[in-house]
C-alpha cells in the first residue's frame, strides 16, 4: 500500500514570498527518507506541501508538481482531505484532541471521517495501532483516560497511533523527536523502523544522527544566502551524504563547519 | 574574549557582603494600623460626632498611610511601597465591593419579606377580591421572552462568531463584520426597543404587543455579546489541534464541529448564559414592544407579556406597591445568580480533561 512521491520543479510560497525553490526528487516507497538543514530552510514547508497541508496556511500556495502514484496532487479536480487521508501526517509537537480519550483520540481519523464500525472492529484498530506506535502495554488499562494525561513521548506515540490508525499510504513526520527526551525518541526511532516494512515515511529533523540513524535516503536543504528561497541541495543514499557527499556545502554542514 | 571585571580580587568579597536578612515589620502590623484605623473612624464619629462617610474615610486614610511611614521608618523603601500599594490595592477592592454588597443587602432586607409562596405562584390578575399580589406572570414572561432571545440570537451569534474565526480570517466581509459587532455592542438598548417596535408595526400594524417582539429586541443586545465570547473562546483552540484534524484527513466543516467546537464548547456556553444574563434585566425595549399585562401569558406571539424589570418598574411607580417591587427585584437578583452558577457547572463539566 505505500506509494513513492516525485516531486518536480516545485516552488512554494507564503503569499509573495517565495520559501522553497526548484525541489526535484523522487521519494521511494517503503524507505525512509530524511530531510536535513538549518532553521528557516524550507524542510518542514517542504513536507507540508506534500500532503497539501501547507495551503492550511492563508495565501500561502504552491507552483510545480507532486505526483504520488501517477496522480498529480496539485491538479485542480484532487480534494486535499482525500490527499491527507493517504498521506498522513505527525507534527513536531505531540498534539492529541483534548477532548478525546485516548481510544477516541486512535480513532479520532476514523470518527472524524464518519465510518460507522462496529464494537469489536474499532477495539481491534486500536489495539493494533496502538501495537504499532509501541504504546499499547503502557495504555492498555487506561484506554477511556484523556490523552492529555500522558507524557510528552507518550503523547507523541499516540498521535503517530492516531496517524496509522487511518492506514495511510505516507507517513509525513516533522520534526516528530524534537520535544523529546533520548528514551522517547530511541522508542520513536524503532517505531520508525517497524514502520518501513509498510509505509513511504519522510521525517525532518534537525538531529544528524538521527537522520543517518533511520534513513535510506536524505535531502539537505538549505538557503543560498539570507533573504534567499530555500533549495534543495543534494539528494542522496544516506549512506554516501554521511560518508562522500557530492557537494563541499553538505560536507560542510554535516561536518558541523557550518550551519 | 577577556572579562577583566570578574577578575578583579575584591570583586566577589563586595557582592557576598550583601544581608539577607533586614529589619521587618511585625507579621501583626497590618492588622494593628487597621485597627487603629477602625478606632480613628469610630472615635470621629463618635465622640467629634463626624458623619459615617467621612469618618470612614479618615479611618481608611489613616491606614493607608501609617502601615507605609511605619515601614519606611523599620524596613526601608522598597517594602514601604510594597505595603502602600498593597493597601492601595486593598482599599480599591472594598470600594468596588460596598455599592455590591449594599446594593444586594438591601434588595435581601426588603424583598424577602414580600416573597413568599403566593408571591411566587400568583399573577396580578385577581380572580377573587382576597387574593394576594404575585408575580407568576412576569417570571414566566421573564423565562419565555429570554428563552426566545436565547433562541434567536444563539445560533446566528455562534455561527457568526464561526464564521468570523474559522473562514473569514480578516478578509473584508469578516473585518466589516467584526466593526458591526462593535458598533451593535454599544447599542442603547432602547434602540433595540424602538426597532423591533417599528419592525412590528410595519408588519402587523399599530399597537401590535407580544412577547415575540420583546424577544427580538433583547436578541439584538445579546448577537453582539454572543459573537464576541465565541469568538475569544475560539480563536483561543490551538491551530495545533485543527492541523492535526485535517492531517487525517478530515474536512473543514466536520473539524470545526468535532474538534473546535468540542474543545472550547465549556466557554461558548458560559459566554451564551452570561450574555442572559445581561438581557435578563433589560426594562426600555421591553415595555415599548412586549407591554404590560397582570394576566398571565404564556404565548408569546399574542397579546402583552410582563417581564420581571417591566414589572419592577411599574410596582415602582405607585406607592403602595414599592415593596413588591423589591421582593420582584430579589427574584430577579435570584434568577440571574443562578444563571450564572449553571453556567460555571457547565464550564467546569465540558472544560478539556487533562487526566491523571
Amino acid at each position: 500500500m505505500a506509494k513513492s512521491i516525485d516531486v518536480s520543479d516545485l516552488d512554494i510560497y507564503y503569499g509573495d514570498f517565495l520559501a522553497v525553490q526548484g525541489v526535484n526528487m523522487t521519494i521511494k516507497a517503503r524507505s525512509v527518507t530524511a530531510f536535513i538543514g538549518p532553521s528557516g530552510c524550507g524542510k518542514s514547508t517542504f513536507l507540508r506541501s506534500l500532503n497539501r497541508m501547507h495551503e492550511v496556511i492563508p495565501g500561502a500556495r504552491v507552483e510545480g508538481k507532486v505526483v504520488v502514484d501517477g496522480q498529480s496532487l496539485y491538479d485542480p479536480s484532487v480534494d486535499p482531505v482525500a490527499v491527507r487521508r493517504q498521506i498522513g501526517m505527525v507534527f513536531q509537537r505531540p498534539n492529541p484532541f483534548p477532548t478525546m480519550s485516548i481510544y477516541d483520540n486512535v480513532l479520532a481519523g476514523n470518527r472524524l471521517n464518519s465510518k460507522r464500525m462496529k464494537r469489536n472492529e474499532a477495539d481491534e484498530i486500536v489495539e493494533k495501532s496502538l501495537r504499532g506506535a509501541n504504546l499499547w502495554n503502557e495504555v492498555k488499562d487506561r484506554l477511556g483516560k484523556p490523552g492529555m494525561g500522558l507524557s510528552g513521548g507518550q503523547q507523541q506515540r499516540l498521535c503517530i497511533a492516531r496517524a496509522i490508525a487511518v492506514e495511510p499510504q505516507v507517513l509525513l513526520m516533522d520534526e516528530p523527536c524534537s520535544a523529546l527526551d533520548p528514551i522517547s525518541t530511541s522508542a520513536i526511532e524503532d517505531l520508525i523502523h517497524e514502520l518501513k516494512s509498510d509505509y513511504t515515511i519522510v521525517i525532518v529533523t534537525h538531529n544528524m544522527q538521527q537522520a543517518a540513524r533511520v534513513s535510506d535516503e536524505t535531502g539537505f536543504f538549505n538557503l543560498k544566502a539570507t533573504g534567499e528561497p530555500g533549495h534543495l541541495v543534494e539528494f542522496n543514499p544516506t549512506k554516501k551524504m554521511f560518508s562522500n557527499p557530492d557537494d563541499p556545502a553538505t560536507e560542510a554542514y554535516i561536518s558541523g563547519r557550518f550551519g | 574574549m577577556s572579562t577583566p571585571n570578574l577578575e578583579k580580587p575584591d570583586a566577589p568579597s563586595k557582592r557576598a557582603s550583601i544581608p539577607l536578612t533586614s529589619a521587618r515589620l511585625p507579621r501583626f502590623a497590618p492588622q494593628l494600623i487597621g485597627a487603629i484605623g477602625v478606632g480613628v473612624a469610630a472615635f470621629c464619629h463618635v465622640v467629634l460626632g463626624w458623619p459615617v462617610v467621612g469618618s470612614v474615610i479618615v479611618g481608611g486614610l489613616v491606614f493607608l498611610l501609617a502601615l507605609p511611614a511605619w515601614s519606611l521608618a523599620v524596613e526601608g523603601r522598597r517594602a514601604a511601597v510594597d505595603r502602600l500599594m498593597t493597601g492601595l490595592i486593598w482599599t480599591s477592592f472594598v470600594i468596588a465591593m460596598v455599592p455590591l454588597v449594599s446594593l444586594i443587602w438591601t434588595v435581601i432586607r426588603k424583598g424577602a419579606p414580600v416573597v413568599n409562596s403566593e408571591f411566587l405562584t400568583y399573577s396580578l390578575f385577581a380572580t377573587a377580591p382576597d387574593q394576594p399580589p404575585g408575580i407568576y406572570h412576569a417570571i414566566m414572561g421573564t423565562l419565555i421572552i429570554t428563552i426566545g432571545a436565547t433562541i434567536i440570537s444563539v445560533p446566528i451569534g455562534v455561527l457568526s462568531a464561526i464564521y468570523l474565526v474559522e473562514y473569514g480570517k480578516g478578509n473584508r466581509l469578516a473585518r466589516t463584520v467584526t466593526f458591526l459587532v462593535d458598533v451593535m455592542t454599544g447599542i442603547p438598548s432602547i434602540v433595540a426597543g424602538l426597532f423591533a417596535f417599528a419592525l412590528f408595526t410595519l408588519i402587523f400594524g399599530s399597537g401590535f404587543q407580544a412577547g415575540i417582539g420583546g424577544s427580538v429586541a433583547l436578541s439584538l443586545l445579546m448577537i453582539p455579546i454572543v459573537v464576541r465570547a465565541t469568538e475569544e473562546m475560539l480563536r483561543l483552540v490551538p491551530n495545533d489541534l485543527r492541523e492535526a484534524a485535517y492531517a487525517l484527513g478530515t474536512p473543514k466543516w466536520r473539524t470545526i464541529m468535532k474538534v473546535v467546537i468540542p474543545t472550547t464548547i465549556g466557554g461558548i456556553i458560559t459566554g451564551i448564559t452570561l450574555a442572559i444574563a445581561r438581557v435578563i434585566g433589560e426594562t426600555a425595549p421591553l415595555l415599548l414592544i412586549a407591554g404590560l399585562a397582570s394576566k398571565t401569558n404564556t404565548n408569546p406571539f399574542d397579546g402583552a407579556m410582563t417581564t420581571l424589570p417591566v414589572q419592577i418598574y411599574s410596582f415602582n411607580s405607585r406607592q403602595e406597591t414599592l415593596d413588591l417591587a423589591w421582593g420582584a427585584a430579589l427574584v430577579l437578583i435570584v434568577i440571574v445568580l443562578a444563571l450564572n452558577l449553571v453556567a460555571r457547572i457547565f464550564g467546569k463539566f465540558f472544560a478539556p480533561k487533562t487526566g491523571n
